[in-house]
């Protein structure tokens, strides 16, 4: 059974639970997998870990949390610390590299690129960066399309702001492939 | 046509399953890792006319779901850890007095104030237990999301039909997790409605057992006028301390449910047919098990799952036939002990209990089950 595990980690705030869910949303109601999404966070509303957690499999999924990741976003060096032990070897590591300095070593093939600049300066608002993110998972993983991403991000967001999701997506993607050329 | 799919969380799927059954009537005090069930009701139930209020806490709550269901309404209230606490001595007068309601309870971290965010299976004794004296209990532990829709349905069912309140009780995990969930056309699943008087208003009493062990309970507001008191009754209703009634009533209370487990208990056997090692396990933690299960399987090991999807009243018919033929039971629980002493309890020695106990805010990981699955000689 196909079993595909994916991370994205960092601080609370960053919106990173709400990457998860829209890949997840993607790979279950536009790709026509199966995907469960978890997550874990404290109790501050801003600041203090979180992460949240992506399961997708072409059958049902038992075990909703990673037991060994395939593909891992740290938004943070303290989450780059902490998670990039269980990534599988030859996974995926994302990282944004104005906040992660120190890149954790392993047999995987990490990416970076300043996401959270990304989303300020080329999209306009720094708030879509956990987009910006997201469009960089889709195409470093290649568990759901371009195209399915998209509807998931499109179809998650409030209508005055998709322009804005839309662009952040995109950009994430393109320079995510750019970054891992 | 095809059916409406949606990626929802455990908890609106709840919530969804709860207006499936009927529910017009919410009240509830906000609690992690519970609230969206209240945030979910204060959207949609005023669309179709229901009543949702925010009480003072979680106390006031338990009330107005009595009070609203007595006067006719299907009923909802969920809560957390301590939310649950509270609610106890009402949950007691719900079991007393006979009023149907639903409790959602999401498990976290405690006792007390606990951990707020992190998942725990430690409620499940405080369902039976938790209020005073001798009384029926009623208590469904779903392991998905698409399962919490369903249950929470089946439990508005068993309250109406059993005259008594009822509890649904995912764990963190569940009811935070999202996953796609069919929704059923309506019809599709059974509502059970609420048995009504067939007696004129002048000769109803609300606890005749003429009807059965389950007497037809009358709204409030429709010509029909009765007592309800939280002391031990009469069948008019009106309180009583005679011996032979309050013994008749008290075992009629508990008698309605305990009878009928065979109606109410139900659970999940997977791969159980040749199983030396029987994984006992529920809510999130069953996922673990299954993915155990199936790696044991595959190193030749004869493992399998009995998965409880009620843990009130428990399966012990059920858990003591498997007693008569395995080597041993595993039981990854995310308390100390509390699913696995039930089990010992029905084992009766025959074959050994080998718990797993995490109460440290963490999942159980299907290699800490598969490890242990291995130390059953």
């Amino acid at each position: 059974m196909s079993r595909y595990e994916l991370r994205f980690s960092g601080a609370g705030g960053q919106g990173l639970i709400t990457a998860g869910i829209i890949m997840a949303k993607a790979a279950s109601i536009y790709e026509g997998k199966q995907a469960v999404q978890s997550q874990s966070y404290g109790p501050e509303a801003r600041g203090g870990a979180s992460k949240s957690e992506v399961i997708i499999s072409d059958g049902p999924i038992d075990y909703p949390k990673v037991t060994q990741c395939d593909a891992l976003l740290a938004m943070t060096q303290e989450a780059a610390n902490k998670y990039s032990h269980d990534l599988k070897e030859g996974g995926v590591l994302l990282i944004d590299s104005d906040l992660v300095k120190n890149v954790p070593p392993g047999n995987f093939k990490t990416v970076a690129f300043p996401i959270i600049n990304t989303a300020k300066n080329d999209v306009g608002r720094e708030i879509v960066a956990n987009i910006v993110a997201l469009g960089a998972m889709v195409a470093l993983t290649g568990q759901v399309t371009r195209a399915n991403a998209e509807k998931a991000v499109l179809s998650s967001v409030p209508e005055a702001f998709i322009e804005l999701n839309r662009k952040a997506f995109s950009m994430g993607y393109d320079r995510a492939l750019e970054a891992s050329a | 046509m095809s059916k409406k799919v949606a990626f929802l969380q455990g908890n609106e799927a709840a919530t969804y399953g709860a207006l499936y059954a009927g529910c017009n009537f919410f009240a509830g005090y906000p609690i992690t890792p519970s609230t969206e069930v209240a945030e979910v009701m204060s959207i949609e139930l005023p669309k179709i006319g229901g009543k949702f209020i925010q009480m003072e806490d979680e106390i006031g709550a338990m009330a107005a779901i009595l009070g609203a269901s007595l006067a006719g309404a299907k009923v909802l209230t969920s809560t957390s850890g301590p939310g649950l606490s509270l609610k106890q001595e009402l949950i007691g007068y719900g079991c007393i007095a006979e009023i149907p309601c639903v409790v959602y309870n999401v498990m976290r971290g405690g006792p007390s104030t606990g951990m707020p965010t992190g998942p725990s299976q430690s409620d499940v004794m405080c369902a039976k237990w938790g209020t005073h004296g001798d009384h029926p209990a009623i208590c469904l532990v779903p392991a998905s999301v698409q399962e919490t829709y369903e249950e929470v349905i089946r439990a508005f069912n068993l309250s109406e039909k059993y005259r008594t309140p009822v509890l649904v009780m995912p764990d963190e995990i569940v009811a935070h997790m999202r996953e796609r969930i069919v929704f059923p056309e309506p019809g599709e699943i059974e509502v059970v409605p609420r048995k009504a008087p067939t007696v004129p208003p002048e000769q109803y009493k609300p606890y005749d057992t003429q009807f059965g062990d389950v007497p037809p309970l009358a709204s409030y507001g429709t010509g029909y006028k009765f007592h309800v008191t939280g002391l031990n009754k009469m069948q008019d209703g009106f309180p009583t301390t005679k011996a032979e009634i309050v013994q008749a009533e008290e075992e009629r209370q508990v008698r309605k449910v305990e009878a009928n487990a065979d109606d109410i208990v139900t659970f999940e056997e997977y791969m159980l047919a040749d199983a030396e090692v029987v994984v006992v396990a529920y809510g999130s933690t069953s996922r673990s098990a299954r993915y155990a299960v199936n790696v044991a399987r595959e190193q030749g090991i004869k493992a399998g799952m009995f998965r409880i999807k009620t843990f009130w009243p428990f399966p012990d018919k059920q858990i003591k036939a498997l007693a008569a033929k395995v080597k041993g039971f595993v039981v990854p629980e995310m308390n100390l002990g509390m699913c696995a002493g039930e089990v010992d309890r029905n084992a009766q020695g025959k074959a050994p209990v080998l718990g797993i106990f995490r109460v440290d805010g963490e999942p159980i990981n299907p290699d800490q089950i598969l490890a242990k699955i291995k130390e059953v000689k």
